[in-house]
């Protein structure tokens, strides 16, 4: 086949925080580094991050990564890898220095140090008083870290490729990665990209739900691309609903928010969180707040016409306040719900928000998979970092500031790692010809003409089966029945046909295979969600009210062939510290 | 309501038209719901879009004769039949995707990133509030293009002129205590073409969804220009 071929030392696939500075540590150091991206850079979503990341430097309380650790730990309701979380909060704070470093227009404090608000599981002295460790750029962080990202890739020289969309990895026969088929958006051609070395940072997939403070283009490809080149995809029935999406429209409103004192608020005028953590209250862990929201108004509690969201309430905050911490918000709310947050409260809702699974990696970023020699064997010149990957430091729940600085700690470390990998191997592999063909073939399979369903119809179809039956609450005859769904709908989307065969800037061609990948994803989700009988984190059970940590404090893998699903255990011993022994959880 | 979009697709031979479409119109619905509506009845469309919250900068079009970001534009506001086309100026790839290089390399070519030359502390280099004051209304940019491909100036020279976007990164840069290229950013902008092209006609100003405001910006860097010059 006369596909056209470029060569590099690495390829990475995603130019959001996670894959940019990977890039930039690469590219300072002399790597030849190309970046696929099927957007330009500064369009992928991390621009959207609001609230901060979060770093002990104790700029305004005394602060101590360690205390960061626990919470950390804590929060992922004691799924997450300690030693990885140990790494990540130990790096937090070199890693924020050198962001500021890089440009950031951080917030200031009147001393000229790095803003901080406080944000919701941050305590100081390991679950005492409320910390305040989110550095933030006023409401605007993601953009203003992601901007900057770019801007320190363009003086290093990073080579771009931008709206080209990854189709599939390949690897060969011993399971080395290779590198990637890519498809240019604009012509519609393919292209390989061959590499010693490749990254996946595709962020999220919160496009599997209708209502979302995803992008369109957060479709988890990169996960689908693993699970179909035989790499299984880790606890992702552990999904996070953000408590403050604007209702019914699901952007999101940060929870920095109630960082700087706002309050949710019930139709009878109470404070609801007081009753579901007493001591938190609305700064309580999102899987907390979030059940609270659906419970009140599964009660009746609810507000507005049809009862079915409460109100966060900022209006006490004060102008200046509002002006200059919560810029991009007031923005938001002036122009979707023509209120200002100012005066009036906000209509808000659980929204599908953050996959806390992911590619299976180790802290290095290496992709790890069951093997010959036990679960986690590295698979070798893979990498992942981002959304996409599963370190795993969230465990069954994310805290917030914590994936911005996840993306960016774990980026950077692959970064280092795919130096030293390079050095050892420096020479290209040939590229496996079969491979090439079964991700051509992905490609073919669209070229069929006729009649049939149309993707976007079915994508529509596929949201609301998510949210029907993999939602806040869960339990086994739900799932049971959107299993069954699912598989009809699998069956449905192989046989839907486009109508447009053009080639260029062909975007309902790109859609229908993003399709196949949530499709893929979804599955793997259900299966996890039907198959874990506990409620932990983000992931609660009706039917299973109660975390079970004999049977349950271990991670899925589910693996495409077969839809089968297997576990391994979690890593409990952090690299220097005590280990942090599994308690319940209390705000 | 009555849309008229511009279509045009290279691989078919024909010439660019505009084709008319239908919308029911919801409370609340912004431009980019009514496109995506489109597209559901025609696979064909083709436009760029993705955070629909107005922060990714991909939906720039122009609308009844203005550059909008369609997700933030509500269709309420609109009169009818509402005209959606490309970009002006910019090479049409397809439908309303234009092709954005030029204006890319523009902002490549200002060095649009921090230069600081001291030796680096352990901790933040610090910034005092009203500095970071000077950076608000410059940062906030998310490169959709509306100013730069609504100036005329751009149009006449879009190979030579940077155009608003990329001079309001430069003085986004300028602005930045921390920044130390300051006669290096200034040397770069001389000459009758880069910076001097902008006749203060504020098309841009209008443009942008952001509210931000590049001619002041390019008035800053003229007078900073004359302040280095004495
Ligand atoms: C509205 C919102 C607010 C948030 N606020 C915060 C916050 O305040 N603090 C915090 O810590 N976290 C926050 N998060 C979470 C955090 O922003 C994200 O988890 C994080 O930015 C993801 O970064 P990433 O680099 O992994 O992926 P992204 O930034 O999503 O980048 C993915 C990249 O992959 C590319 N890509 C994907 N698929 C393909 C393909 N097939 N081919 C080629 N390229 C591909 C995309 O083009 C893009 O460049 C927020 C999330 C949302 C949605
Ligand atoms: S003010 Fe200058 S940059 Fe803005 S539109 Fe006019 S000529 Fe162009
Ligand atoms: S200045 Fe405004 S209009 Fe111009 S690119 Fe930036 S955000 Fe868009
Ligand atoms: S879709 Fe992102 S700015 Fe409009």
């Amino acid at each position: 086949m006369a596909l056209p071929r470029r060569r590099f030392d690495t390829l990475i696939i995603g130019a959001g925080g996670a894959g940019l500075n990977a890039a930039l540590q690469l590219a300072d150091s002399g790597a030849r580094v190309a970046v696929v991206s099927k957007v330009f850079p500064t369009r992928s979503h991390t621009v959207a991050a609001q609230g901060g990341v979060n770093a002990a430097l104790g700029n305004k309380l005394p602060d101590d990564w360690h205390w960061h650790m626990f919470d950390t730990v804590k929060g992922g309701d004691y799924l997450g890898d300690q030693d990885a979380i140990e790494f990540m909060c130990r790096e937090a704070v070199p890693t924020v220095y050198e962001l500021e470093h890089h440009g950031v227009p951080f917030s200031r404090f009147a001393d000229g140090r790095i803003y901080q608000r406080p944000f919701g599981g941050m305590t100081r002295d390991f679950g005492g008083e409320q910390a305040t460790r989110t550095c933030a750029a006023a409401d605007r962080t993601g953009h203003a870290i992601l901007h900057t990202l770019y801007q320190q890739n363009l003086r290093a020289r990073t080579h771009f490729f931008d709206e080209y969309w990854a189709v599939d990895l390949l690897r060969d026969e011993e399971g080395v990665a290779l590198g990637a088929l890519v498809l240019c958006i604009e012509t519609g051609e393919p292209l390989l990209v061959e590499a010693r070395t490749t990254l996946v940072a595709t962020g999220g997939c919160g496009q599997l739900f209708r209502t979302t403070t995803n992008a369109h283009i957060n479709t988890g490809d990169g996960m689908a691309m693993c699970l179909r080149a035989g790499i299984p995809i880790q606890d992702l029935e552990f999904f996070q609903f953000h408590p403050t999406g604007i209702a019914g429209k699901g952007m999101l409103i940060t929870e920095g928010a109630r960082g700087e004192g706002g309050y949710l608020e019930n139709k009878d005028g109470e404070r609801l969180m007081a009753r579901y953590a007493p001591h938190a209250k609305d700064l309580a862990s999102r899987d907390v707040v979030s059940r609270a929201i659906a419970v009140e108004v599964r009660e009746g509690r609810g507000c507005g016409p049809d009862g079915d969201h409460v109100l966060l309430r900022l209006d006490h905050l004060g102008e200046r306040v509002v002006a200059e911490r919560l810029p991009g918000i007031r923005d938001l709310c002036r122009t979707f719900l023509h209120l200002d947050p100012a005066r009036d409260p906000i209509p808000v809702f659980p929204t599908a928000h953050y996959a806390m699974g992911g590619i299976p990696t180790d802290r290095f970023g290496r992709v790890v998979a069951p093997a010959r020699h036990g679960p986690e064997e590295v698979v070798p010149g893979l990498y992942a970092a981002g959304e996409c990957a599963c370190v795993s430091v969230h465990g069954a729940n994310r805290l917030g500031g914590n994936s911005l600085l996840d993306i960016l700690v774990f980026g950077r470390a692959a970064g280092r790692d795919i130096l030293a990998f390079l050095e050892a191997n420096p020479h290209h592999r040939p590229t496996e010809e079969a491979a090439v063909e079964r991700a051509m073939a992905r490609l073919e399979r669209w070229e069929r003409k006729g009649e049939g369903e149309s993707p976007q119809a079915l994508r529509d179809e596929l949201q609301r089966l998510m949210e029907d039956h993999c939602g806040v609450f869960r339990d086994r005859a739900t799932m049971a029945e959107g299993l069954q769904r699912l598989e009809a709908l699998r069956a449905r989307i192989a046989e839907a046909r486009l109508q447009d065969h053009s080639r260029v800037f062909n975007t309902a061609r790109i859609e229908a295979l993003e399709l196949e990948n949530l499709a893929d994803l979804a599955l793997a989700m259900v299966t996890c969600a039907h198959a874990r009988e506990e409620s932990r984190g983000a992931h609660s059970r009706v039917d299973f009210p109660e975390r079970d940590d004999r049977n349950w404090m271990k991670h899925s893998l589910f693996f495409l062939e077969g839809a089968r699903v297997d576990y391994k255990p979690v890593r409990t011993r952090p690299l220097t510290v005590e280990s942090f022994p599994p308690k319940k959880r209390v705000y | 309501m009555r849309l008229e979009i511009y279509r045009y697709d290279p691989e078919s031979g024909a010439a660019p038209r505009m084709q008319s479409y239908t919308v029911e119109i919801r409370p609340g619905m912004m431009l980019r719901d009514a496109l995506l509506e489109v597209k559901a009845g025609d696979e064909t469309l083709a436009f760029r879009h993705s955070c629909g919250e107005g922060v990714c900068g991909s939906d720039g079009v122009n609308v009844n004769g203005r550059n909008r970001l369609a997700c933030i534009t509500p269709m309420a506001e609109l009169r009818e039949p509402v005209q959606v086309r490309p970009l002006p100026g910019r090479p049409v790839i397809r439908d309303l995707v234009v092709d954005m290089s030029t204006f890319y390399r523009h902002y490549r070519e200002v060095k649009p990133y921090l230069e600081h030359r001291d030796p680096l502390p352990e901790q933040e280099i610090r910034q005092s509030p009203e500095e970071r004051a000077r950076l608000d209304g410059l940062y906030e940019c998310i490169l959709c293009g509306c100013c730069s491909t609504a100036c005329p100036s751009f149009w006449w020279n879009p190979e030579r002129f940077r155009g608003p976007q990329a001079l309001l990164a430069a003085w986004r840069f300028l602005a930045d205590s921390r920044d130390q290229a300051t006669a290096e950013r200034l040397e770069a902008l001389e000459g009758p073409y880069r910076l001097f092209r902008c006749h203060s006609i504020m098309n841009c100003v209008d443009a942008c969804p952001k509210g931000l405001n590049p001619t002041a910006a390019i008035a800053r860097i003229k007078a900073e220009m004359l302040k280095e010059s004495i």
